[in-house]
């Protein structure tokens, strides 16, 4: 029972991490993308369109392409959404809570209108395709409890992770990731060094998006088995939060990611609760990130707080 | 500073960018709304001219249909102005907190909570006290709940700066869940939906639930108008928006500010889930407030928080909302998202639009050519002639720096 419900909450914890680790390169560059929800969606939507095809095309005979395409295709969507994003934000100069509100309700509109399209043809079939995310590099059917909570999941649990360690290394101990922090930090002081400012805003912004796409095809190729829900807002914005749960380190989004997703399932875990009760227990993880959000604010020392130029546009002329 | 003006004489010489941007000094408030009237006209047959490619009918027909779906029937009049002023109530919601600098974005949840706790009261005490009575019951417990979820994080960010953007976010899905948790309780088995509560019902004025709301939402319109521009209240908030260090220093409670802006925030939030869910629902599901929440934080913020222009807004945007929807069932296709993208395509496009009314666009120019206001085509011609050095550019820079 506990081994169960530790993988399947280690499973749904890649969701969040992929999220996270993306929103938190984004928020090292100052970025605040509020539209990380209607990213995932699309890249998810996408993802799950280019796999309906690859279906069609191949049927099950050809796991690397059932894998390989949708993957590249929904880093591409996000990344798109991101240059979006920092089009809209960086060369145009909006308001990064307004392009992130109104990327979510375009993107969770665009994901939702485009499922529902192609749903009115066979598009179960990418079902099928699940399998191929699931068994990869799983090693179920060993006794062993530590594989058996570790090991036995599909191959983007295992990516995401090493993806948040990468992500930690990369920005704290190499000079990009020296760069990126000092543009998040003082983009003044980032632009008086010479680093150019609104390439890394540009780059970090597409590749946090195309990370964060990653979680929504995560979460329905492997984690829902195939079968699209309108569940990746919500856990967008639990993403978002998490990043605070973390304190803007990726290498902290595993563990946290862990104990979300777990909370997240808890209550389908305990057993004699009613399903009223049930909807109390899931209220934990928005709780703990509001008890961890005070926590960090009251006793925070510098290192949890989160960029200095979080959220504030950059132009040079100002000033 | 002559340093820096230097160095960025020796960059210009360097390598002279095709464009760069100017921050328009002084455009007249006429142009400006004049552009931005422009843009949502704009942003409507962009939309109609989408619809029309989606769904395969002419943009004309489109536009016809998305009209008739607006203001076809009397019924569909009333239901597009009581739509509208539910957001548009939402919208003024927010703009106090918005003014403030403070990120808001759980009005979906100050209107879920207060809608709830309308129907808890109607659930409870229905029957059992006259329905003048629970009305003003449910209107004091919905305006408690929506201040509650907009104080609670206030307070936090009051006295140790907690992120509000989340911590509001945070409180959408605790509202949400608790909405979740009562319904089960009082449908243990069955559809899972609570079904329209006979008590405590508004009265209808003029035989429909529409006149009320747009009663209301004219009567916020126009307190909230008075309240920014001439209180008192309304030019502390304002201060605080702009700097809270010159706040602290003209001995304005920032804190205390901060916490009632936010009350008033959530009892208006609190009178909006109060009239959806006496007025018009009868009833609560997590479906209660339907995104306007999020919606209405992006009317607000684009309305340039001037109630008159968030009318406005709210108007293309529940317009766009119930058109395409109308467009999607004559033309046979069912997808309920529709309306959904194009919103989000028109709130894009209107964020761009900003963009051209805040900045000046400013191509290459020749070394002669330090006349400031040089028309389009103009520009278009020398941009194709090439340029070298700039002198007008230093001009600029230089009055902006004294600034």
């Amino acid at each position: 029972m506990i081994a169960a419900f530790l993988k399947s909450a280690i499973r749904l914890s890649a969701t969040f991490l992929f999220g996270s680790t993306g929103e938190i390169i984004i928020e090292k560059g100052g970025h605040l993308n509020l539209g990380i929800p209607g990213v995932m969606s699309v890249g998810a939507a996408c993802g799950c369109i280019a796999e309906f095809y690859m279906v069609r095309a191949f049927g099950t005979s050809a796991p690397f392409m059932l894998l390989a395409i949708p993957i590249l295709v929904t880093l591409l969507t996000g990344a798109l959404m991101g240059l979006l994003f920092s089009f809209l934000t960086v060369t145009l100069r909006a308001n990064q809570n307004v392009v992130g509100l109104a990327m979510t309700t375009f993107g969770v509109g665009l994901a939702g209108y485009l499922i529902t399209k192609m749903q009115s043809q066979n598009f179960i079939i990418i079902t099928r395709a699940s399998k191929f995310y699931l068994n990869l590099f799983n090693l179920a059917g060993n006794d062993n409890w530590f594989v058996k909570i570790f090991l036995s999941h599909g191959i983007l649990v295992y990516i995401a992770i090493i993806l948040a360690i990468v992500v930690q290394i990369i920005l704290s101990k190499t000079r990009v990731g020296l760069n990126l922090r000092a543009v998040g930090e003082n983009p003044a002081t980032a632009d008086a060094a010479g680093i150019n400012v609104t390439k890394y805003r540009y780059v970090s912004t597409c590749v946090g998006c195309a990370i964060s796409a990653l979680g929504g095809l995560f979460c329905i190729m492997d984690y829902m088995g195939g079968n699209w829900e309108y569940i990746l807002e919500g856990y967008g914005w639990l993403s978002i939060a998490l990043v605070i749960f973390t304190m803007w380190r990726p290498a902290l989004a595993i563990p946290g990611s862990f104990i979300f997703g777990g909370l997240y399932i808890l209550s389908s875990y305990i057993d004699g609760v009613t399903f009223a009760q049930m909807e109390i227990i899931n209220i934990l993880p928005y709780a703990v990130a509001i008890v961890v959000l005070i926590i960090t604010s009251i006793f925070g020392k510098k290192n949890v707080q989160p960029p200095a130029a979080l959220g504030l546009s950059y132009f040079r002329e100002e000033r | 500073m002559s340093n820096m003006k230097n160095s960025a004489r020796t960059l210009k010489e360097a390598k002279e960018p095709l464009f760069h941007l100017v921050k328009r000094q002084q455009i007249s408030t006429g142009k400006a709304w004049a552009i931005r009237i422009g843009t949502i006209i704009f942003s409507i047959l962009f939309i109609s001219v989408l619809t029309s490619i989606v769904f395969r009918e002419s943009p004309f027909e489109v536009i016809k249909y998305m009209f008739e779906g607006a203001f076809g029937t009397n019924l569909r009049v009333n239901v597009f102005f009581r739509d509208m002023s539910i957001l548009l109530i939402i919208a003024l919601a927010v703009t106090p907190a918005f003014k403030m600098k403070f990120w808001n974005i759980g009005a979906e949840g100050q209107v879920l909570i207060s809608a709830y706790l309308t129907i808890v009261c109607m659930y409870y005490l229905g029957g059992k006290v006259s329905n003048g009575a629970l009305i003003v019951i449910s209107l004091l417990a919905a305006l408690v709940g929506g201040m509650a979820w907009a104080v609670i994080p206030a307070i936090f960010k009051a006295l140790w700066n907690t992120n509000e953007t989340l911590f509001t976010l945070m409180m959408n899905y605790i509202a949400l869940q608790i909405v979740l948790f009562s319904i089960k309780v009082w449908m243990p088995a069955g559809s899972g939906q609570l079904a329209p509560l006979p008590y405590g019902n508004l009265p209808h004025i003029g035989g429909g639930d529409y006149v009320t709301s747009i009663i209301v939402a004219i009567i916020i319109t126009l307190f909230l108008f008075v309240y920014m521009r001439f209180s008192k209240h309304g030019y502390e908030v304002a201060v605080v928006g702009e700097s809270q260090n010159t706040a602290r220093y003209i001995g304005i409670n920032v804190p205390k500010i901060i916490v009632r802006t936010l009350a008033l925030s959530g009892a208006i939030c609190g009178v909006a889930g109060f009239l959806i869910a006496a007025g018009i629902d009868h009833t609560v599901s997590i479906d209660t407030v339907g995104g306007r929440g999020f919606t209405a934080v992006l009317v607000s913020w684009l309305g340039q928080f001037n109630p008159l222009a968030m009318t406005v807004m709210s108007f293309v945007v529940i317009l766009l909302t119930i058109g395409t929807t109308n467009v999607m069932v004559n033309s046979g296709v069912a997808n309920d998202f529709f309306a959904e993208v194009s919103t989000g395509v028109a709130f894009l496009i209107i964020i761009i639009c900003e963009f051209f009314i805040r900045y000046n666009i400013k191509f290459r120019k020749r070394v002669e050519n330090d006349h400031p206001a040089v028309p389009d085509n103009q520009q278009q011609a020398e941009l194709q002639e090439g340029g070298t050095a700039h002198i007008e550019d230093e001009n600029e820079i230089g009055s902006e720096e004294v600034e």
